[in-house]
């Protein structure tokens, strides 16, 4: 009996190697929700799926959990197909956007709901969810009602359930939109904590592209349903593999204008009276073409890509100055600064060609 | 001046609109109420307790009590049990939800009467239900579900249940949906969803809607008249009083079976309520602090 639960309790824990998504979809009435989603999900690894609110994120964390059925595809958990399975059957651990703890039981009930559930001895259940409650150090708490605590301390409940069932997946889904700045920061730096102490595999659904970055190994960058990139975060961070992933990664600078000229992955941009020279990103010719810069790479002073304007705003944030400035030939553009800038001031600025990312039109 | 002193005093002239309300409720409750509890313990003939001995000694009067038990119990019982299903299933807001919640709500516009005719009609010797059972050649001759118990519980479920029913839907449809969720996702499936989150959560909306029903069907009377067999399986406890006030002529021992009336609901609504300190009651949200 015992080692029957006990097995149980480690639903392939142990043995699991991958968890798959195979062009998995979801489709509410007319809307494809998610579209052909695929990926592969090592031990231990933290993937990140971020993108703006109806892009299909939550959508694939439900598919994945059980709570939605699957329009197409499939889902397996190294040799196990998992997607025909209900939610109970899968044994996965999720992590709510409102954490959904159960109001009518303490801190404790709450964290071993999930080992009463798998029928794990008394004694046991004492143990593991001693042990996890001491991980998210609630031990002052541990007989209080949900009602009592704090947002951050319903985090931490949340957590410790969904980890004390030693899931082979945890998912979260917005875990800390519900917070506070300040107490979001923290609650992150838990996050990655946990995640190094138990390094349980992690499937975390934000909109936040600082957190996706800061926690993930790999961010899958979602739009309209469709995963538009996969890849470390230094990557996506450097090398969009599209326009609208730049956008999300914070590019806010964005020219529309006119390739003219091309020299392997060098081209030459023109917008307005500006010519920029950028990186090519992807095969594309000559014509209308969209450039994309990050405000923390328009420095001030000479340099390559020398570009004139205005200062018009300028924010103080608290490491350096963001300015908007308006360039003589009439664009606006957002630019970091060090030291101090007041508005009016006309100055000169350079960004370097490689950090000039240009898309080809369509 | 004297808005001046109320105010002082902690209080302010809002607290007078409690006036028209308090007043209806002394003359048209604690009035009555105060004047039949004086009137029950001054019987016709012998000491204050004369009609309360009575009661308990006279098969005609005690066994009344059991009666309207008998029928008001199970009747609850049955409105709650089909209620908490059918509220489960109906819990999200669909068109769905809101045909049957419409359909449910015209048994209670109708009243206990109307429905109670009706019933005769349908449920009698020669109505639809019976003709066509023995039409299907299921039944021999007719089913006998008028001028019996089965009449009365049958009335007491068409217009107790719809009440029920809303009630407990308001109740379920305040659980957040995404507790039952979480608690999939550790391993509960749906019948331990329901015991383990449903139930603990609604167990005090529970206790208020068995009250309710309860209550009402107690005070069973034109169904018991009409679709029951008043003068025996079906003589409930009002039909004792009715009788007393209005074919003995005896207000009194009429106003001690009302008394007795009362103290036996309230000793079962009090049992229920008391039972709901079990439970947790508060916000059945998502635990948002």
């Amino acid at each position: 009996m015992a080692s029957r639960n006990g097995d149980f309790h480690r639903p392939q824990g142990g043995g699991f190697a991958e968890l798959k998504l195979d062009a998995v979809s979801r489709r509410f009435g007319g809307l494809l929700a998610l579209d052909g989603l695929s990926l592969k999900i090592s031990r231990g690894e933290f993937i990140a799926l971020l993108g703006p609110s109806g892009c299909g994120k939550s959508t694939a964390l439900n598919c994945l959990a059980g709570l939605l059925p699957l329009t197409s595809g499939s889902i397996w958990l190294d040799d196990r197909r998992i997607d025909t399975l209900r939610p109970e059957q899968r044994g996965l651990g999720m992590i709510f956007q409102n954490y959904a703890l159960f109001p009518h039981m303490n801190v404790r009930k709450n964290i071993g709901f999930g080992l009463a559930m798998r029928r794990v001895p008394k004694n046991e259940i004492r143990r593991r969810v001693d042990d996890a409650i001491g991980l998210v150090q609630l031990e002052a708490h541990a007989e209080k009602l949900p009602g009592q605590l704090s947002g951050g301390q319903q985090q931490r409940v949340a957590i410790a359930r969904a980890i004390v069932i030693e899931p082979p997946v945890i998912l979260m889904d917005e875990p800390l939109s519900n917070l506070d700045a300040k107490l979001r920061l923290e609650m992150r730096s838990e996050i990655k904590r946990i995640h190094q102490e138990l390094g349980r595999a992690t499937v975390y659904v934000t909109h936040d592209q600082e957190e996706a970055l800061s926690l993930a190994d790999r961010v899958v960058v979602m739009k309209d349903g469709v995963a538009q990139q996969i890849g470390v975060p230094e990557t996506l961070y450097d090398r969009p593999a599209n326009l609208d992933v730049a956008l999300f990664m914070g590019y806010r600078n964005v020219l529309e204008g006119r390739v003219d000229h091309i020299e392997g992955e060098q081209v030459s941009f023109q917008c307005g009276g500006l010519t920029l020279a950028g990186a090519r990103q992807g095969r594309f010719g000559a014509g209308p073409a969209t450039a994309v810069i990050r405000p923390d790479e328009i420095e001030p002073g000479e340099g390559p890509n020398r570009i004139e304007g205005r200062a018009e705003t300028v924010e103080y944030c608290g490491r350096d100055y963001l300015v908007d400035f308006v360039t003589d030939a009439g664009a606006r553009l957002h630019a970091r600064s060090v030291e101090r800038v007041l508005p009016g001031d006309h100055l000169c600025w350079h960004v370097p060609a490689e950090r000039v990312l240009v898309y080809g039109a369509g | 001046m004297i808005a001046g002193n109320l105010r002082d005093s902690g209080l302010d002239r809002t607290v007078l609109l409690i006036v028209p309300g308090a007043l209806f409720v002394v003359l048209l409750f604690i009035y009555p109420f105060a004047y039949g509890l004086f009137l029950s313990f001054a019987p016709k003939d012998g000491g204050i307790w004369a009609n309360y001995e009575r009661f308990f000694e006279q098969p005609r009067f005690y066994s009344t009590l059991g009666i309207t038990f008998w029928i008001a119990l199970p009747a609850t019982l049955i409105n709650l049990g089909l209620a908490i299903p059918m509220a489960l299933k109906l819990r999200r807001p669909t068109s769905m939800q809101r045909v049957v919640t419409t359909m449910l709500v015209v048994p209670i516009t109708l009243g206990t009467v109307l429905v109670a005719e009706g019933l005769l009609n349908y449920l009698g010797p020669q109505g639809w239900f019976n003709r066509l059972l023995f039409d299907l050649h299921l039944i021999a001759g007719p089913v006998r579900l008028t001028h019996n118990y089965w009449g009365v519980l049958l009335s007491l479920v068409i217009t107790g249940f719809p009440f029920a029913f809303l009630l407990t839907l308001s109740y379920i449809t305040g659980i957040d949906p995404v507790l039952a969720q979480a608690a999939s996702t550790l391993g509960a499936g749906p019948a331990r969803q329901f015991l383990h989150i449903y139930f603990p959560l609604l167990a005090p909306g529970l206790a208020i809607t068995f009250c309710l029903a309860f209550v009402q069907a107690v005070s069973v009377f034109p169904s018991a008249v009409l679709l029951g067999a008043p003068a025996g399986p079906t003589r409930v406890i009002s039909i004792a009083a009715y009788q007393a006030a209005f074919e003995d002529y005896d207000y009194s021992m009429a106003s001690a079976v009302a008394m007795i009336m009362g103290l036996a609901q309230l000793a079962v609504v009090v049992a229920v309520l008391g039972l709901r300190g079990f439970f947790y009651r508060g916000p059945a949200g998502g635990a948002k602090g």
